[in-house]
């Protein structure tokens, strides 16, 4: 890595660790799972019986991390991730500290790479952290058993464990796609609060596009269907063809967002601040 | 503050050159085609009424904004071109900005990681230049606008400047920031430094500054040396005696004075000073161009026509009068203060 770049990576990591922004999608990621482990706990232990899911999660805490990401692929860990990709330049125009950073010795491609960078680091830490924290609650729940995939054969504890972190990776996949997404918006829009709403609203709008009628040849190259591209993990044999397509369907709308992003932080005048 | 010397601009090509320099935002121009060159050493006041387009043209010097026709470049360098233009340039437009959740210390510290090379070994000296070392460890977001002034000129000198860009720095500050601001701006000059200071106290740019550019409506209407300025308004005096009505006549009739009138401190022609100003100006007095020679001669006719004198004084045009007349006033037909522009210059060259 350019160390220009990396410096700047370091600092943006480092600056992240005094913004409220940051703590707040670290800590729902990490509330969510233990709420829900406790949800799965008091509906069990009073109820018995059914409920969503209720086979998987009461048979392995290794099935909460994997049902935590279907409820929250779409909405959920794309806030969380537009939280500091919308972010993460808007607050140089809040701030007015554009002009302070242009004015040292860095190129503004060693400024978009190494913000970049820290966006993306962000978004990883909050997905490994809501999973790690799902299979730890779960595990205490539901005990570190042998899982059941989509197929219906038996997964060991151990490989289950593997299937659970290589999802979270293949999840990441749109979810890099979403912080180029936050990153243009953030500046082109040079607003914190429009960026983040923004980025959510686009990932909202693809949902909505994909459940309306006549549109249904169009879902295979949505972004919204790409979040559940990991499934095909948990099938036997594993089914890679969503995941290929999630690879280069998310390439096609998240290079272009990138790409955008970078030439207009390039170009732009810096009249304000 | 104290600045200790340093080492002086090694630079062969002029700190600033502009040419031809416009920028335009749709139908609004903000800069209309300004030539200046900064010369090393140069303490260079940039005047300009508000709106004039002193702030853009910074702007532009520090690759902020990108021209829309002509050219800057710095030491030879292009800022747009290259970060590397800025190599050996620090200061800031505007009010100097910093992360607010980060403390002085640690804002300093990112920017000498940016800057690299032994920037963050001066962090210490610098903090201790604008007296702020027992406030580094306190986060910016509470400090007063005097302090984030100072903390600007502490991260400009972490570059090692050979040429500041300050714009407006005492802007903001009580009477002694604005004098710590004056004394760093004339050790600065006096380690070699060249400094480009955008200010609207004259008074402060009279004394520190040997050359200026005054822009109005994005228009260079002068550029050149003050003294020059003030010789260019030409020599003029006031005249108090014992029959001021006679006395003016006489002026009238006597060859070699010229532009004899009364001027009162309510004149319309004094509109812009203030109650205080035209105060110490006194009573009306008559004025009057003239050569010495012509001055002597005056004298001898005023006695003969019974007008006798109580005050006869040079008057020494300041910088304030000679920045309304030349931004508010006069197009110069009088010819006391033609409106001096550099001839325009060659296109600059990239510098290799």
């Amino acid at each position: 890595m350019n160390p220009t770049v990396a410096t700047v990576y370091r600092w943006e990591l480092f600056k992240l660790r005094y913004q409220k922004r940051t703590y707040l999608g670290l800590g729902a990621a990490a509330l969510v799972p233990i709420i829900f482990a406790a949800a799965v706990h008091f509906r069990h232990d009073r109820h018995g019986g059914d409920f969503a899911f209720s086979s998987y999660l009461t048979r392995s805490g290794l099935a909460m991390p994997l049902v935590i990401l279907l409820f929250g692929a779409i909405w959920l860990f794309p806030l969380i991730t537009a939280l500091v990709a919308g972010d993460i330049f808007a607050s140089e125009d809040h701030n007015g500290t554009l002009k302070t950073i242009f004015t040292r010795s860095l190129e503004r491609w060693q400024i978009f790479g190494g913000k970049a960078l820290a966006a993306t680091t962000y978004a990883i830490a909050a997905i490994l952290l809501n999973g790690t924290v799902a299979v730890i609650a779960g595990s205490i729940e539901s005990g570190f058993n042998s899982l059941q995939s989509l197929s219906g054969t038996i997964v060991s504890a151990p490989k289950a464990l593997e299937l659970v972190y290589v999802s979270l990776l293949v999840y990441l996949i749109p979810i890099a796609t979403v912080v180029a997404i936050g990153l243009l918006l953030s500046t082109i829009t040079r607003n914190s609060a429009a960026a983040v709403v923004g980025t959510l609203m686009i990932s909202l709008l693809f949902q909505l596009i994909g459940v309306l009628p006549g549109l249904g040849g169009l879902q295979p190259y949505l972004l919204s269907t790409q979040f559940n591209a990991w499934q095909g993990l948990l099938r036997t044999p594993i089914d890679w063809a969503p995941i290929v397509r999630a690879a280069w369907v998310c390439a096609m709308y998240g290079v272009p967002a990138l790409a955008a992003a970078f030439l207009v932080f390039l170009r732009r005048d810096v009249a304000g601040g | 503050m104290t600045v200790e010397p340093g080492s002086g601009s090694g630079h062969s090509a002029p700190p600033v050159e502009v040419r031809g320099l416009v920028k335009r935002y749709g139908q609004l121009t903000a800069v209309a085609g300004v030539d200046l060159t900064v010369n090393p050493g140069d303490v260079y006041g940039y005047l300009g009424p508000n709106g004039a387009g002193k702030t853009t043209s910074l702007r532009m010097m520090l690759g902020l904004i990108r021209p829309t026709a002509g050219s800057v470049r710095l030491f030879g360098r292009d800022p747009m071109e290259s970060v590397h233009a800025l190599d050996g340039v620090a200061g800031f437009v505007e009010a100097p900005t910093f992360y607010p959740y980060l403390s002085g210390r640690r804002n300093l510290e990112l920017l000498a990681a940016f800057d690299g090379h032994e920037a963050a070994t001066r962090i210490d000296h610098a903090l201790e230049t604008v007296e702020l070392s027992d406030r580094a460890g306190d986060r910016v977001g509470g400090y007063s606008h005097g302090m984030r002034q100072r903390l600007g000129i502490a991260g400009a000198l972490l570059r090692d400047p050979k040429l500041m860009l300050l714009d407006e720095p005492a802007t903001g500050l009580d009477p002694a920031g604005m004098r710590d601001m004056r004394l760093l701006v004339r050790q600065l000059a006096d380690r070699g430094i060249t400094v480009v200071l955008s200010s609207h106290q004259l008074a402060e740019v009279e004394e520190l500054c040997n050359r200026v550019a005054i822009v109005q409506t994005g228009k260079l209407v002068y550029e050149g040396e003050i003294a020059a300025l003030k010789r260019s308004a030409g020599a003029t005096y006031r005249l108090s005696t014992t029959d001021d009505a006679r006395a003016l006549e006489v002026c009238r009739a006597q060859p070699g004075i010229t532009d004899a009138r009364v001027e009162r401190p309510d004149d319309p022609g004094e509109a812009h000073a203030g109650e205080a100003l035209r105060a110490r100006r006194g009573p009306a007095r008559i004025c009057f161009a003239a050569d010495e020679a012509a001055v002597g001669e005056l004298s001898q006719a005023l006695v003969e026509a019974g007008a006798l004198i109580r005050v006869l004084a040079p008057q020494t045009a300041t910088l304030e009068d000679l920045f309304f007349s030349l931004t508010e006033g006069s197009d110069g037909a009088d010819g006391r203060l033609p409106r001096v522009a550099p001839e325009a210059a060659a296109p600059l060259e990239s510098a290799r």
